[in-house]
């Protein structure tokens, strides 16, 4: 993979740190949205090369971090049903719910199985014909194409045995609630660059102008994210708030137009919780039709299932970018990544998680 | 009357009643196994340097003893299979103690229905590496569990190996100023077994490094190399080691990342993956400390070895932060190297 080298370069990276402080006049807080990018930030010290004024805020684009509480209780109740497979995301098997997570749900004897693909989850449900096969689909629209098609597939085949536990959200209406918020601080975005590789610009449009707002949409390498900061302080300097693309290597303008189109078919836009952020009006993606019969909340008839936040854990402050990981008082003590309060101190894309791992703080 | 044991089990450790997979993951949660459980229970001056192996003296000299379980799936993979594995595993912890391998015992746990010819594979596999290594496998046992309570076949190997030099090689040897090298590119083992895992298969030509250090361990002695400690980078990878020697020896190691050596196909996989190299396994590579001095006769020693042609030189032990390992990058900045809960997992997106 060629850009590793090219776009961790020394050199380059310290030729945009160097021109964004020409450019800097005065304080600005930007925020990353993807948890991906929060990471780069931080196990390069992307942060410590900015000139002070720059801040960077850490945004809700961790797909582990804003499933809310109750879908973890939903998805290890489906483990402990003796004819069930649970399939997940690695990343999403420590996340604790109110009665213990994943791994616990497997160590008790549940048949939970982590995957990389919705596909290699349909195709356990193709092998084991008696037993009811769930994939707990979390995450933006970067794993919603993969989610769909697992689901169109198993439509089109008659698999019966397989369905999901969704938990999809979706970018732009959680940028709106942040940037609605009375405590909001954010006054440019570097938008994901995946999420933008599936969906395009156009949407986000609409918001850079309502909230007078620019919007970079930028890669997760430490050159990608760099010349993002650049491009985003130069518009806030000069009084813009343009929609601009710094990933141009991966989105198009108009994004993916399959995968697009095959959300579209399977999901419909509703109404979703986020863990931290409450629930957001047309925020979460929802099977739609005919695949509503492979809704495993359905099956398993886990609507009843509700649980609130520990009140300790200030996910949704981290969240929303109004506190840093280390300003939280159970951070580092009462909050480890063996012990988590909450999911963005478990997830590799959480914020708490980057600065335990990578950050020299004392607490 | 003899002291009443403590009989109180100090589980829930990090509030698991019952053992989970983390537990077994080389990170903070078998930290955590070892720390609460084994070591107070068996509390003793030879356990508590917590090396790979153990050294002890006899009449006739001093000698180092160690054991390694195994449990791999799939059985074989690229580079090597669970036989070969369960040879080397053991012989690479008894050469960590400088220690010149010479028998083994070989304990078989076999699932009921594994076929002959897998078996036979695997024997002949282990029969090759103890070869190869100058071992000899000269007692060992065989259970046989229910289909379904078994993996195939797990295999635990113990060995005994002599000492013949008056050194000291172990974590508390350690000294602010060694240098840290490591004997080769780091991750392949642990990336070719990924790739071949049920469920997250993904095409590539990774092959283990699955090998022997022993021979390479011996051409440092031989070169009077003032070896101060070894440690094989096994699950965990080399930022566990290094967390675990920072910790033990009390002194701060500071890597530099440029120096350390990353083929491609492991870099590409693990990006593509999110994980990070430097927590991956490895199963034929060291890192090993020695004085400043003595860093350049060791690399060229490590160089002219098969298991060492790229070696590299990727930090040096400091008095100041006792116990931290940190790594400096391409940028100029630095970031903390700390222990892992578990395994790492690939990310969502």
């Amino acid at each position: 993979m060629k850009y590793l080298d090219e776009y961790r370069d020394g050199e380059a990276v310290r030729r945009f740190a160097d021109a964004i402080r020409k450019i800097t006049t005065r304080p600005w807080t930007l925020m990353e949205i993807c948890g991906g990018q929060t990471h780069s930030i931080v196990r390069f010290g992307l942060d410590e090369l900015l000139p002070e004024q720059i801040s960077l805020v850490h945004g809700p684009g961790c797909p582990v971090c804003v499933t809310p509480v109750e879908l973890i209780d939903k998805a290890i109740e489906i483990a402990s049903h003796p004819k069930a497979i649970l399939c997940s995301f690695g990343d999403m098997l420590r996340v604790p719910g109110t009665r213990g997570d994943l791994f616990s749900a497997k160590a008790n004897g549940g048949d939970v199985r982590f995957v990389y693909s919705p596909l290699d989850a349909l195709d356990i449900a193709r092998k084991n014909r008696y037993r009811q096969v769930v994939f707990f689909a979390v995450g933006f629209e970067t794993t919603a194409p993969a989610n769909a098609m697992a689901v169109y597939q198993a439509h089109r085949e008659g698999i019966e045995n397989f369905s999901l536990l969704v938990s999809h959200v979706l970018v732009p209406p959680a940028m709106e609630a942040l940037l609605s918020a009375a405590d909001n601080r954010v006054q440019g975005f570097l938008a994901a660059g995946h999420v933008c590789a599936i969906m395009g610009e156009e949407e986000y449009k609409p918001i850079a102008d309502r909230y007078s707002v620019p919007i970079v949409i930028t890669g997760f390498e430490p050159l990608d994210i760099m010349e993002g900061i650049h491009i985003c302080v130069k518009q806030l300097e000069t009084g813009l708030s343009l929609v601009d693309n710094q990933y141009a290597r991966s989105v198009r303008k108009e994004g993916n137009v399959h995968a697009r189109r095959m959300i579209e078919e399977v999901f419909e836009v509703i109404p979703r919780k986020w863990r931290g952020l409450g629930t957001i009006p047309q925020s979460g993606l929802g099977l739609r039709g005919d695949y509503k019969a492979f809704d495993a909340e359905e099956r398993f008839s886990l609507s009843k299932i509700s649980a609130e936040e520990s009140t300790e854990c200030i996910a949704g402050e981290i969240l929303r970018g109004v506190k840093k990981p280390h300003q939280c008082s159970a951070f580092g003590n009462r909050c480890t990544p063996d012990k988590p309060l909450g999911a963005p101190m478990v997830s590799s894309e959480g914020a708490c998680a980057a600065y335990y791992r990578h950050r020299l703080i004392t607490v | 009357m003899p002291e009443q044991p403590n009989l109180v089990c100090p589980i829930p450790i990090k509030d698991y009643p019952k053992v989970v997979l983390a537990h077994g993951g080389g990170g903070s949660f078998t930290h955590d196994l070892i720390e609460k459980m084994f070591l107070p229970a068996f509390e003793n001056p030879t356990l508590s340097r917590l090396h790979d192996g153990a050294v002890f003296t006899t009449d006739s000299g001093r000698m180092a003893f160690s054991t390694d379980s195994h449990v791999v799936s799939p059985l074989f993979f690229p580079g090597g299979d669970i036989g070969s594995l369960s040879v080397y595993g053991t012989v690479n912890d008894l050469a960590m103690c400088g220690a010149r391998p010479q028998y083994l015992s070989a304990g078989f746990i076999l699932e009921e229905g594994l076929p002959m010819e897998t078996l036979w594979k695997i024997i002949q596999s282990m029969s090759r590496a103890a070869q190869e290594t100058g071992c000899q496998i000269v007692t060992g046992d065989t259970k046989v569990v229910d289909k379904g309570k078994g993996d195939g076949v797990f295999i635990n190997t113990s060995g005994v190996g002599i000492i013949e030099h008056d050194r000291n090689i172990d974590p508390t040897e350690v000294h602010p100023g060694d240098a840290v090298l490591v004997s080769g590119d780091i991750g392949r083992h642990g990336m070719a077994v990924m790739a071949v895992r049920e469920g997250i298969e993904f095409e590539t030509t990774l092959q283990s490094d699955c090998a022997s250090l022993a021979e390479l361990v011996q051409d440092l002695l031989k070169a009077n190399v003032p070896v101060h400690c070894l440690r094989d980078l096994t699950r965990g990878g080399l930022a566990t080691a290094m967390v675990e020697i920072a910790q033990t020896s009390g002194y701060s190691i500071h890597l530099d990342e440029n120096w350390i050596p990353l083929c491609r196909e492991v870099s590409s996989a693990c990006e593509l993956l999110g994980l990070d190299p430097l927590y991956v396994a490895n199963e034929g590579r060291l890192a090993a400390f020695v004085p400043s001095a003595y860093a350049e006769r060791a690399l060229q020693v490590m160089h002219a070895s098969p298991q060492g042609e790229s070696a590299s030189i990727i930090g040096r032990v400091a008095k100041e932060e006792a116990g931290l390992v940190t790594m400096t990058n391409d940028l100029g900045t630095s970031r903390l190297i700390t222990r892992l809960s578990g395994e790492q997992l690939p990310r969502i997106c």
